[in-house]
């Protein structure tokens, strides 16, 4: 059982550092620092419900500092960790109330990803107007996180149903 | 483990994304009252220091200088200011657009530059009374 879980959590790493390289080679740029595709939020949205809390934040983790040394820099690690570390807790919080969705969850974490980098950048910077991009991100973050959240969905519910005929 | 139920989007997404959504778009509308008309200079910060402030309505190209190094180069034209190269590898700020408007910012994340637009030329008080 040890073993199985191990390897899971390889494969979980393995694909959120390839959804990383992916993203980082598309040009999608919203025209605002901090607004990403967020398709590594695929992975940790999948593990979130799928193999547990612990797992799916340590995953998370791991994924922004080696997707930082690999395609970014240190501010970039910066960045991704305030987004991801805010983004995870808010996602962890909303699926443990229980009344909402994957979809849900997934934008709520897709919006405050962004919103936490943002803030960073803001004390980055010391002279930003968080609040005059606040409405951009809250809508990029709603697309995004909706796309991912339907993706995710089905992909847990595979996952599941794999799990529920290995035993 | 507990299967997820049969559906797939509920009624409290609908409410929870359409909620947010609402909220977006009220706060752009907001912005767009409480935002000004299109400023007259544009003033860079570097580190969260004044670098230099210029007017708009002239054609020019400002080298963003720290340590004697060129890190961003700004292109002020037809009363829009373009951040036009920096030594930074992403080039976040050169894809962002041409800005004009009262509060609108280019920001170059990595330099720690931020380009925003304002209506009046400030005097810098804090300048003045340290320097």
């Amino acid at each position: 059982m040890k073993t199985k879980k191990v390897a899971y959590l390889g494969v979980f790493l393995a694909l959120a550092l390839i959804l990383s390289y992916v993203e980082s080679l598309i040009p999608f740029y919203f025209g605002i620092p901090g607004v990403k595709l967020g398709l590594t939020n695929l992975v940790v949205v999948v593990m979130l419900y799928c193999t547990g809390t612990k797992e799916a934040f340590g995953i998370s983790m791991m994924r922004i500092v080696l997707a930082g040394f690999l395609f970014g820099n240190m501010f970039s690690i910066l960045y991704s960790l305030a987004g991801g570390i805010l983004s995870f807790l808010i996602m962890y919080l909303l699926k443990k109330i229980g009344k909402l969705n994957v979809v849900s969850v997934s934008v709520a974490g897709g919006i405050s990803h962004n919103i936490g980098q943002l803030v960073v950048a803001a004390v980055v910077v010391e002279t930003y107007n968080i609040f005059y991009y606040m409405p951009v991100l809250m809508i990029a973050g709603v697309l995004t996180g909706f796309l991912i959240g339907i993706l995710g969905q089905e992909f847990i519910r595979r996952f599941q149903i794999l799990n529920k005929t290995q035993k | 483990m507990r299967l997820l139920n049969k559906k797939r989007i509920g009624k409290n997404d609908i409410v929870f994304i359409g909620g947010l959504l609402a909220i977006a778009v009220f706060l752009f509308v907001l912005m767009q009252f409480v935002r000004g008309g299109s400023g007259a200079y544009v003033e860079v910060t570097v580190d969260g220091e004044v670098y230099g402030t210029y007017a708009l309505a002239e054609n020019q190209t400002v080298e963003i200088k720290k340590d004697g190094k060129v890190t961003n180069v700004l292109s002020i034209r037809d009363g829009k200011a373009d951040m036009t190269d920096a030594d930074c590898p992403d080039l976040l700020c050169v894809h962002q657009r041409a800005i004009s408007k009262e509060d609108e910012t280019i920001v170059c994340l990595p330099n720690k530059v931020v380009v925003k637009i304002i209506k009046a030329k400030e005097k810098n008080n804090i300048d003045s009374i340290a320097g």
